[in-house]
């Protein structure tokens, strides 16, 4: 197991990951609609 | 309260992203003018009919680059003839209702406004492409309200 | 298990909520058929009816009396049997609600009330309609206080300690459900009703409009937060860990009471009435909310990877083998969680101010609603509903029961998965929502909308039809576990509340200090609302008589 996070005592790399997935579904969604709004 | 580290990364990065949305559209509408379907204009919903530009439904040249589409808007139908306007001009909808809330859409475009009794809706909007656009009510107003349609040509 | 006196006013809340459920449902299949051309209705029914219907049994009653049964079991587990008073009152309002909800159906049933959920004057309905709906919420009320009451006994008793998290995360809901609905209560008792009855003439449409968005968008707040708090209260439990961490999850609770109702003019965004100011101000606001659901996401992904690693997950991703899949009070969530993803990024979209223009009143719209209300918080509910019963009735949950419910959740994705994402694409193409089959005359772009395959009008009645069976496997589960199931008579058939441990020590009290936030709750409601809604009451147009246009 590489770096720790010490203050909770878990490793929340998974999670960071996961939630960063979230994100780019989030901004990939925006986008594409941005772009079919600025296309119209 | 203690945030997890990554949890900090998460919600910079969230609260970034947001920024960034809010900025671009808010740039963009206000110093680009493109601020969605609005208006403070008001208007008796009784007297419609009488009062300008309503009393003469249509397309009316304001000048060189511009043309004024009026709209009435009533249960099941709009009331506006010889809908042609040219490609490449601005054109300002202005639209009305004599009844209940309507919609004021037309397909493929950024012309998705709200017609609300009272008041008077305005979007500006500049077709790019010539051809015959579906004009539709997306706002339910009664039984009709799915046979509520209109056609605008762009030459 | 909780008093029996308790336990009798949460079923019957479940009660009605499924019963609910079941019409709504009905509703939802007919629709699809109707809009497709495959059903042709009787004279004597008409597809508005019968949206009006869907709307108002689903997005109304399902919801608030699942919620109320819920909560009242929940308060009652965790804060101890209800008094006399909290327990007579929590009557009152179901019975109240109950009559608002069963007046409001007969309207719509009559064909007096063909008006949506939504209501928009100038359509109008029979007075009794908006009667029906002021019941309804006076009714919530009453239930509202009685929980409130129960609350505030116990924290006398336990003077300085926090409350449970359950406790807390109740009261934040009620109390953003009790400042939500004051818009509602003042457009339809004092524009509505007297205008119904024909005491007054006309009505200010755009300020009515206001009202109710002011408590529209709240509403689905309502909604959530009971389903956020089976995923920060039960799901842990489930996985056999403790709440992520007590204070966030308080944090993100606040923070939803006070950005979540200074914000209803992103249902507004394309109308008349409203400048472009106040319009982008609550746009803003609307960003804020976002902020407690990021939150959200992190501590659900961070209770998963916790538990994981507990049981010896290794690597980046080891903990995602390690959830209880085989559990379906489990499984359900995960599902309702994930579809939560595409739902939430939708609504950034729909709030992003000239955006909206896109997607405003199209089929998108209701793709929306169903991946958010529709299957997140109503997959929620199915999920708890597996052992809710069961806990209450003192049945068992068989194991045919079980694989049942696996096969109704899966169904249910499926069937949602493939109406809405037909529901988005298609609008992102234009189609209208809320509308009956038509073809505009056989319009070329009308055409075009339908012609894909995922956007066929097949799509959407296949998607549609797997749902009610969906459906109807559910109504099954529920009259079993309700009335049918055998007892549990040993000790490992007992079906228990799972409700996990937080550490409520270690969260500081200022939370707890509604005074604080409600004192910024309406100061924010009034710096977002205050101009704008007086000037639409100063500056407003002759007023519109009521008509009934169906
Ligand atoms: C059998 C499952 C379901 C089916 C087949 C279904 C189908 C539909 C369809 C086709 C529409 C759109 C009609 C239109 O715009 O013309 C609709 C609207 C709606 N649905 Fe569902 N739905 C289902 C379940 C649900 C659930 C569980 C909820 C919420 C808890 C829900 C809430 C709504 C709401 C609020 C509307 C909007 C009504 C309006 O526009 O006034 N639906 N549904
Ligand atoms: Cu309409
Ligand atoms: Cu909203």
């Amino acid at each position: 197991m590489s770096k720790k996070t010490e203050e909770h005592g878990v490793d929340l790399r998974g999670t960071l990951i996961s939630v960063f997935f979230v994100g780019i579904v989030i901004i990939a969604m925006w986008v594409a609609v941005y772009l079919m709004y600025v296309a119209r | 309260m203690h945030l997890h580290k990554y949890e900090k990364i998460w919600l910079a990065f969230g609260v970034a992203a947001l920024v960034v949305f809010l900025s671009v559209v808010g740039v963009s509408a206000f110093s680009h003018d493109h601020t969605p379907a609005g208006g403070m204009e008001t208007i008796d919903p009784k007297k419609v009919n009488e009062t300008a530009p309503f009393d003469k439904p249509g397309v009316t040249q304001l000048d060189d680059n511009t043309y004024q589409v009026a709209v009435v808007s009533m249960a099941f139908g709009y009331n506006a003839p010889e809908l042609k306007v040219p490609a490449g001009k601005e054109i300002i909808f202005k639209v009305t209702s004599t009844d209940v809330v309507h919609s004021f859409t037309i397909d493929n475009t950024k012309v998705n406004l709200m017609v609300v009794p009272g008041q008077i809706t305005t979007k500006s909007y500049t077709f790019e492409k010539p051809g015959k656009y579906l004009i539709l009510c997306n706002e339910y107003c009664g039984t009709g309200h799915h046979l509520m349609y209109n056609e605008i040509e762009v030459y | 298990m909780i008093a029996a006196k308790d336990r009798k006013i949460a079923l019957w809340n479940i009660g009605v909520a499924y019963t609910a459920f079941l019409i709504g449902t009905l509703c939802g299949l007919l629709q699809v058929f109707i809009r497709n051309d495959a059903l042709q209705l009787p004279a004597w029914l008409d597809y508005y009816q019968i949206l009006t219907a869907h709307g108002v049994l689903l997005a109304l009653i399902y919801t608030a009396f699942f919620i109320f049964g819920f909560f009242v079991t929940g308060m009652s587990k965790t804060l101890g049997t209800f008094g006399p008073k909290v327990w007579l009152f929590s009557w009152i309002g179901f019975w109240v609600t109950l009559a608002g909800t069963v007046l409001a159906t007969i309207m719509i049933v009559s064909g007096e009330a063909s008006v949506l959920y939504t209501f928009y004057a100038p359509l109008k309905a029979s007075g009794w309609y908006y009667v029906g709906l002021a019941l309804y919420v006076v009714g919530t009320w009453i239930s509202s206080f009685a929980l409130i009451a129960h609350y505030l006994v116990w924290r006398k008793a336990h003077k300085g300690e926090m409350s449970p998290l359950f406790a807390f995360m109740t009261i934040a809901t009620l109390v953003l459900w009790l400042i939500a609905c004051l818009g509602v209560v003042a457009t339809v008792l004092f524009q509505y009703i007297p205008w119904a009855f024909g005491w007054t003439d006309t009505i200010n449409v755009e300020l009515s409009r206001s009202l109710f968005w002011y408590f529209g968008h709240p509403l689905v707040y309502f909604w959530l937060l009971p389903a956020y708090m089976a995923w920060y209260l039960i799901v842990p439990k489930l996985l056999g860990v403790k709440v992520f961490s007590d204070s966030l999850a308080r944090l993100s609770f606040v923070l939803f009471i006070l950005f979540s109702i200074p914000v209803g003019f992103h249902h507004q965004l394309t109308e008349p009435g409203i400048s472009n100011f106040w319009k982008f101000l609550q746009v803003v606001l609307t960003f804020m909310v976002i902020v407690p659901s990021l939150m959200t996401a992190f501590s659900m992904f961070a209770t998963f990877e916790t538990s994981g690693r507990k049981k010896g997950a290794k690597g980046l991703f080891g903990w995602f083998a390690m959830l209880p899949w085989k559990d379906v009070r489990f499984t359900s969530i995960f599902i309702a969680m994930a579809f939560f993803i595409p739902g939430g990024a939708g609504g950034i979209i729909n709030a992003s101010f000239q955006l909206n223009e896109v997607v405003h009143n199209t089929l998108w719209i209701v793709g929306h609603f169903h991946i958010t209300v529709g299957t997140p918080v109503a997959m929620t509910f199915m999920g708890m509903t597996f052992w809710l019963i069961p806990y209450l009735t003192g049945r068992k949950f068989t194991k045919s029961m079980q694989t049942l419910g696996f096969v109704q959740i899966i169904t249910w994705s499926i069937g949602m998965l493939l109406m809405s994402t037909a529901q988005h694409v298609l609008g992102l193409l234009g189609a209208p929502r809320r509308t009956a089959y038509s073809s505009y005359n056989n319009h070329p772009a009308a055409l075009e909308w339908f012609d894909g395959i995922l956007t066929s009008h097949v799509t959407m009645a296949i998607g549609g039809s797997i749902l009610f069976i969906s459906a109807m496997m559910l109504m099954y589960i529920v009259v079993m576990t309700m009335f049918l199931s055998p007892k549990a008579e040993k000790p490992e058939d007992i079906v228990e509340f799972p409700l996990a441990d937080s550490d409520r020590e270690s969260s500081p009290k200022f939370l707890e200090n509604w005074k604080i936030w409600i004192g910024i709750a309406f100061a924010l409601i009034l710096i977002a609302y205050a101009i704008p809604l007086s000037s639409m009451i100063q500056h407003a147009p002759p007023g519109s008589e009521g008509l009934k246009t169906w």
